[in-house]
């Protein structure tokens, strides 16, 4: 029931995240007791930034709040009309300049510092400077998925996004460029930094730099059509020998083998490489993610499903049926060719 | 002036029969009985618009329900705003303008009467509209429902490509056609306020309500024009193969969200500021003292007015918009809570040393000041651009607003209700029926609103149909959808008790609130042509006056 779709949350490195159940696992991160994408968690700058910001934002509302709360329950309270009324109308009051001129002053003083320590804020995220040695990620979004590509690293990839941390000894930021192939969508990691929109025509960029390894967890978090909400973002930080070593691997051709032979030219005579791109081989598709190492991915439709052989040959057999409103097609297979297909996805690693 | 061709039913004749009363009121151009119209046009659409709500909620009340399939969902979240925004709030307030701003001011009828019922068909035909596309949207494409873009429609999904069928062709003809009605009713506001007062109301003896909704009607024609432009642009776009928002072909997708949050600022005051008038009328008369501030009030509705036309791209905080840009929204952002606190001061200083009756009226504005300031101060923790980044399009923003609308906006017109319904219906409501209708409804609100903070600050975006477990957010919404069948409650309490009232509540008189302004110096309901003889005014409050001849207003105004 509950477990239908859900994720368990990956292991990396020798962090070992315990999920008794689906309701633990919000428990399951040491540093984000409420939930895992906690904004009140920050683990880069920006979202560090953000959540020093807005404690102070939260103090000044809050004592406001108090101050004026106050002073309307006093009112209410002392000034309501009593039991033993005599009836006559109370002083008729019409105003006081001295009065006003105190309630004008000083909100615009509290204007003035939230707008100061705002106007830091945003100058220190959107004018960082870009370090030489920074990982360069190119993200574009598409109904209802995210394409990767490292454009100096020569590796494409999608969903899983994966970046080096970046600790204090070697800060090495990765700078992302956001691009749409359809309509509007939005990055959003809260743990990591604000959101920033995908806008077709309109390039964005944003930066992180994680100061722990882990998975972070977010999604798209502007309407893009049927399926927005099935548009979830996983980013995998990781030590620097890890990360290299994933980029080694990833820049890898499909290695084909004969026992998966019949299922891969079920995929190449179909219209799967249409969308697809298998490197390596003949497909060479755009339209839909890139498979050359799809087992190395945890999820699959953008987070949608564990990527298990049965998940993967049920997305294949009808997409629709994890992801309603998915623009992959049903590919009508019988169920030799889905069983030959399924293991030939699976020799993708 | 001819008398012939004013011919008002006979009251002598035998009963009419109900094609006669139809027709009376199909054809009507009195601003009473067009406001009337506005008020239970409005209340239809409440219902339904809280109808497809309710289906939200009970889609999300737990991780992967499948209560609606996602098109469904996502046809329920755009059909609630548009109508809520288009075909509740705006009808609803420029009902109440309608009925209360002439009698208020001293005037027969509004300027333009003809126009005034022209702009209500225009609104009725355009929610009409709208949901004819459930209908008729299907068109030759055999694709298509109810519009499923969202209520700001972003480009490029509305385009062809994007949206296959008429469903964005009926929402965006609705709002065409509606926005035609919407600036027919503001320039006539604006017209009856400036030509209409009578004798002695100088513009600073007018009563605030007037002065708000004059405000809001300038909005209104600066607002609504361009949401009109870009509707027509996007029907270009979308048949004569013009190239505005289509970005496939180089358009811009950023242009239709600067023409729609110029729109939409201001239509956020274009809907509080009527609010503001309700709270300006009731809150002196149940605290027996006179408004304290007139004039910075007056200031400071202006200085919103102005100040709301320059905050628009604080919805585009995430859009990409450079450092510089963003400051200064952040700014001219934080710059409108200043005039609002200071409105906010006002309120609580009016009741300061007053004697507070706790009538259903009343209630619900003190509801509303306690409400309104949370949902001032969530605000500015959005102005501060960098907090929106995370808050923008999460469900913070959702409860924000709608701490706003329904906790602001709603409250105040509940209160609005039972403090003219005597007016408007010649009966008294009942008090017991209207208090149980304001605990429910505040119990309910603030299950569901108050709770719907906390998901926004865990990650959960907006407009999302069903969400994973594990990220801490099923307890709030299981929660937040609690809270939403206490406010249906309400509301039913609240029908209940129109109706009820409406045929078996006691008569109440033309003043059952010793209050100051004319609409209660004539007969409750008015008659058609107001006040028999024109009154003339020395002060903000006539009727105070008139009461204590020993110690009138004018002596101290």
């Amino acid at each position: 029931m509950r477990s239908r779709g859900s994720i368990n949350w990956r292991v990396l490195g020798s962090q070992i995240l315990v999920c008794v159940n689906c309701n633990a696992a919000g428990l399951s991160n040491p540093t984000s007791p409420l939930s895992p994408t906690n904004i009140f968690s920050p683990a880069s700058t920006p979202a560090k930034s953000i959540f020093e910001l807005s404690l102070f934002v939260l103090a000044v509302t809050g004592t406001i709040f108090l101050v004026v709360f106050t002073l309307l329950l006093y009112s209410v309270v002392r000034f309501r009309k009593r039991k033993n009324d005599d009836g006559r109308e109370p002083a008729q009051v019409y105003g006081s300049n001295q009065v006003e001129l105190a309630w004008t002053v000083i909100p615009v003083l509290i204007v003035v510092a939230l707008f100061m320590a705002t106007a830091r804020v945003i100058a220190s995220v959107q004018k960082a400077a870009r370090p030489d040695d920074a990982v360069e990620v190119v993200a574009i979004g598409h109904q209802f998925w995210w394409e990767y590509r490292y454009p100096a690293l020569g590796v494409v990839t999608a969903n899983e996004l994966h970046v080096p941390v970046s600790d204090d000894s070697h800060p090495t930021p990765t700078f992302i460029k956001l691009l749409s192939a359809d309509t509007d969508h939005s990055f959003w990691i809260p743990r990591l930094a604000g959101k920033t929109d995908l806008i077709p025509n309109h390039p964005n960029s944003m930066w992180i730099d994680p100061h722990e390894t882990g998975v972070y967890l977010g999604q798209c978090a502007q309407y893009c059509g049927t399926q927005h909400a099935k548009m979830l973002l996983r980013v995998y930080v990781q030590p620097r020998a890890d990360f290299d070593r994933w980029i080694q691997q990833q820049r890898q051709t499909a290695t084909t083998t004969d026992a998966a032979s019949q299922g891969q030219r079920i995929f190449e005579t179909t219209a799967c490489i249409n969308c697809h791109t298998v490197a390596g081989t003949v497909a060479n598709g755009h339209f839909g993610p890139d498979l050359t190492h799809l087992m190395t991915r945890d999820t699959i439709a953008a987070g949608g499903a564990k990527n298990t052989p049965e998940n993967l040959r049920q997305w294949i057999l009808n997409p629709a049926s994890i992801k309603p409103g998915s623009l992959m097609p049903a590919m009508q297979l019988s169920d030799p060719e889905l069983d030959a297909l399924t293991n030939y996805l699976e020799t993708l690693r | 002036m001819s008398t012939e061709s004013i011919a008002w039913p006979s009251t002598t004749a035998a009963s009419p029969s109900f094609v006669d009363h139809l027709h009376e009121w199909v054809t009507t151009v009195d601003h009473k009985r067009l406001g009337i119209l506005y008020i239970v046009y409005a209340l239809v659409f409440l219902v339904i618009g809280g109808v497809e709500a309710t289906v939200i909620r009970i889609q999300l009340i737990r991780p992967h329900n499948d209560f609606v399939s996602p098109q469904v969902f996502n046809r329920m979240f755009t059909m609630h705003g548009t109508t809520m925004i288009f075909f509740v709030a705006m009808p609803i307030l420029f009902g109440f303008a309608n009925y209360l701003i002439p009698l208020m001011i001293g005037a027969r009828d509004m300027a333009f009467p003809r126009l005034n019922a022209f702009s209500f068909w225009m609104t009725a035909f355009g929610g009409l509209l709208l949901y004819f596309s459930l209908v008729g949207a299907n068109g030759l494409y055999g694709a298509g429902n109810a519009p499923d873009v969202g209520w700001f429609a972003y480009a490029p999904l509305t385009s062809q490509t994007f949206s296959l069928g008429h469903s964005t062709d009926f929402w965006t003809l609705a709002l065409l056609v509606s926005g035609f009605g919407s600036i027919g009713t503001a320039i006539n506001i604006v017209a009856t306020i400036l030509c209409l007062r009578c004798p002695g109301m100088t513009l600073a003896k007018m009563p605030l309500f007037a002065w708000l909704n004059l405000v809001m009607s300038g909005l209104v024609i600066l607002a609504v024009s361009p949401l009109t432009a870009a509707q027509v642009m996007l029907l270009l776009d979308r048949y004569l193969g013009a190239h505005f928002f289509d970005t496939q072909a180089g358009g811009s997708a950023v242009i239709w969200m600067h023409f729609f949050w110029i729109f939409g600022h201001p239509e956020v005051y274009v809907l509080v500021l009527p609010a503001f008038a309700f709270a300006s009328e009731i809150i002196p008369v149940f605290s027996r003292k006179p408004i304290f501030g007139y004039p910075v009030m007056v200031g400071a509705t202006v200085a919103i007015g102005f100040i709301s036309m320059s905050v628009w791209a604080h919805h585009m905080f995430t859009v990409g918009m450079g450092a510089s840009v963003n400051t200064f929204f952040v700014i001219s952002t934080m710059a409108i809570a200043v005039p609002t606190g200071i409105k906010i001061f006002n309120w609580l200083a009016t009741m300061w040393g007053g004697k507070i009756e706790f009538k259903a009226p009343m209630l619900f504005c003190i509801a509303f000041l306690f409400q309104f300031l949370i949902a001032g101060l969530t605000g500015v923790m959005m102005s501060a651009a960098p907090f929106d980044w995370q808050l923008g399009n999460s469900y913070f923003v959702v409860a924000h607003f709608h701490y706003v609308i329904v906790g602001g906006i709603l409250f105040c017109l509940f209160g609005a209700f039972y403090y003219w319904f005597p007016k408007m219906s010649g009966k008294m409501y009942s008090e017991t029926l209207g208090k149980l209708h304001f605990w429910l409804f505040l119990i309910g609100f603030h299950l569901t609103f108050d709770f719907m903070h906390i998901p926004g600050l865990l990650g959960m975006p907006r407009r999302i149909y069903t969400y994973e477990p594990g990220r801490g957010w099923d307890i709030w919404n299981l929660i937040v959808t609690i809270g939403v069948f206490f406010q249906a409650l309400g509301t039913v309490v609240f029908v209940a008790n129109l109706l009820w009232s409406y045929f078996k509540g006691k008569a109440a008189g033309s003043d059952p609130w010793d209050a100051w302004t004319l609409e209660w110096s004539t007969n409750s309901p008015p008659p058609a042509y107001n006040f028999s003889l024109i009154p003339t005014v020395k002060s903000r409050r006539p009727l105070w006056d008139l009461k204590h001849p020993d110690d009138p207003d004018w002596k101290y105004e």
